[in-house]
């Protein structure tokens, strides 16, 4: 006698259940991926409430002007927008070719063997958090500056036409040209490793056909890889200026907060991140509340620009060829 | 032949300096980490881990910096993670190519490099001001909102790494989409799940600017949710810019031990995405 192969019932209720928990899944992913975006506006309305009072009170003058005086209760933000463009200038103008050069190390001309140890030794530094390096701003950097490098620089420098001004005033050790040094160190490894991986996309056919042509290591370098990766490579500097902006405790320690645009680099200033940090808590009043939360919307309003432009540069490129952003 | 040599020699400058750039990289940052190792050890002892911190000029340790750091970041973790792992597979899975998912990818993108102060001042108005005080659940949110973008993005990567193929031998078995999700998925990215969630634990791990004015410090053991908490990363910040020598030492002690904690982290979730590559080859 045959056996009757066993029936397999799916009931129908057993189906409507798989159904509805299918729903709710799909619904419960949706939702995540809306909280998302409403994290971003929420970001931007609660902001924007919060330095409206100050922002409504001050107008165009909370920008343009430096007074800076919580007895007063006076607030412009033109010294913090100053510092934080400033060192993020110094920084980029030294972070940038660096890791120009780490990038093309790293790419082009260290042994193989060599490759993976520093590159990932500058992945994981890139990951230090940025505390690390406000600290040792302050008990290392600062001091050396101080005894050695900004002595030299007031009197070679602060004399000359023009420039002369810049290094100019007593060398306190912290301030803007500090935290513009100690921003280029933490943005270094972020910057090289992205590099790193926009110039690996570039296919080894072209540069072979160009080494075929007779092309110098270095021709190769700039005509073939830097025009091809140059998207790529202005979205990772734009990245990198973007957490340079922003960044805060690396900058905290060494900027000296004071509210003031010295012509000189080695005064002692304050950038949009620092204020907030070193203020807020203590802030007594709810114009000062409401003025240091109007420079936080200041501080997003130019990051989110930044980093905008730097994420449709690397939307171009293969998102997968991005291991360290 | 004059005009070869030029090209040589720029070739050869160009590429020296490139050699220097990195040797001037490595030093700079190797001296951050010694200096870090050499003061971090020097004021790590038993009472590190056994006391609290202390007040000026007496002797102490991290304990009650080190037990909120660790729960803040457990409770970051625990409100991001699901969120990011979600929002990770609406983009990996459901809203794949839609208009919607762009969207979203694009904003988390943002979201990942936003200042984290901005984070801070964000949670602070959403909750501290409600609240009227600063608390360790503001922490532990600030730390979430940190956390979210962190695991969206990895989530999605990973879930895009599963091939199609055993999506559709799944479908064709006539499972459901979320039992494919579930139970197959899911387990076949778990690694790279895993993955990129230390890499969240050591992002908010280090975090101090969004801690500054949600959970603030307290000297003191505190286990109360509802108050403000002390952590590591204040606690450095606190005690570093202090005039004491008994608190710096704590500071640096305290920065070793974060950094030596990041690195761990790092270092094992990047073995374990090395060996999901590997196993795909």
């Amino acid at each position: 006698m045959l056996e009757t192969a066993p029936k397999v019932v799916v009931s129908e209720s057993r189906l409507a259940r798989e159904r509805s928990i299918e729903k709710v899944f799909r619904a419960a992913t949706f939702v995540a991926a809306i909280l998302v975006l409403l994290l971003l506006g929420g970001v931007t309305v609660t902001l924007v409430r919060g330095g409206w009072p100050a922002l409504a009170h001050f107008k165009f003058a909370f920008i343009s002007t430096e007074i800076w005086n919580p007895v007063t209760e006076k607030f412009g933000a033109l010294a913090p927008i100053y510092g934080t463009l400033v060192t993020s200038v110094i920084a980029m103008a030294i972070a940038v070719p660096v890791s120009f050069g780490v990038a093309v190390f790293l790419t082009e001309l260290a042994p193989k063997w060599l490759r993976r140890p520093v590159g990932v030794a500058i992945e994981l530094l890139a990951g230090v958090p940025s505390i690390i390096y406000g600290i040792w701003g302050l008990f290392v950097l600062a001091p050396i500056l101080q005894r050695h490098v900004q002595p030299w620089l007031i009197d070679h420098l602060g004399g000359t036409p023009v420039i002369g001004s810049l290094f100019q005033g007593p060398p306190f050790g912290i301030g803007i040209l500090t935290a513009g040094l100690v921003l280029a160190i933490m943005v270094l490894p972020f910057v090289a490793s992205v590099m790193r991986d926009v110039f690996e996309t570039v296919p080894d056919v072209l540069k072979e056909s160009a080494y075929g042509l007779g092309a110098t290591r270095w021709e190769v370098i700039w005509k073939v890889v830097v025009p091809y990766t140059r998207a790529g490579t202005i979205g990772g500097i734009m990245l990198g200026l973007g957490r340079a902006l922003g960044e805060t405790m690396a900058v905290t320690f060494v900027i000296g907060n004071a509210h003031r645009v010295s012509a000189s680099l080695l005064a002692p200033g304050t950038t949009i991140s620092a204020s907030i940090a070193n203020e807020f808590t203590e802030a007594v009043g709810d114009l000062y509340t409401s003025s240091l939360v109007a420079l936080g919307v200041l501080l997003f309003l130019i990051t989110f620009v930044v980093i905008a432009i730097a994420r449709l540069m690397l939307m171009r490129l293969n998102r997968k060829a991005l291991s360290s952003v | 032949m004059n005009r070869l040599r030029v090209r040589k020699l720029t070739s050869s400058l160009a590429l020296g300096f490139a050699g220097v750039a990195t040797l001037i990289g490595l030093l700079c940052l190797g001296a951050i980490l010694w200096t870090l190792i050499k003061n971090g050890i020097a004021g790590i002892s038993i009472a590190t881990f056994t006391e609290m911190t202390p007040p000026p000029g007496s002797a102490g340790g991290l304990l009650n910096a080190i037990y909120g750091s660790l729960l803040m970041t457990g409770i970051g973790l625990a409100i991001g993670a699901p969120v990011g792992i979600l929002a990770g597979t609406y983009l990996a899975e459901y809203g794949r190519g839609n208009t919607l998912s762009t969207i979203v990818r694009f904003v988390n993108d943002v979201l990942l490099s936003a200042p984290s102060i901005i984070v801070g001042l964000f949670v602070y108005e959403l909750l501290v001001v409600r609240m009227g005080h600063f608390s360790a659940t503001a922490g532990a949110m600030a730390l979430a909102v940190i956390a979210i973008p962190v695991t969206v993005r990895t989530t999605e990567d990973m879930l895009n790494l599963i091939p199609q193929g055993m999506k559709d031998a799944s479908t064709a078995l006539g499972v459901n989409h979320w039992r494919t999700v579930l139970g197959v998925v899911y387990p076949a990215a778990r690694s790279g799940i895993i993955t990129g969630l230390l890499l969240a634990i050591a992002r908010i791990s280090g975090e101090t600017a969004p801690l500054l004015f949600t959970a603030l410090n307290n000297q003191f053991w505190s286990t109360n949710l509802d108050a403000p908490m002390a952590n590591l990363p204040v606690v450095i910040f606190q005690f570093a810019l202090s005039p004491y020598a008994d608190w710096q030492r704590l500071a640096w002690s305290g920065a070793l031990m974060i950094t030596v904690a990041i690195l761990i982290l790092s270092i094992v979730a990047r073995s374990i995405a090395a060996a999901v590559k590997g196993g795909r080859k």
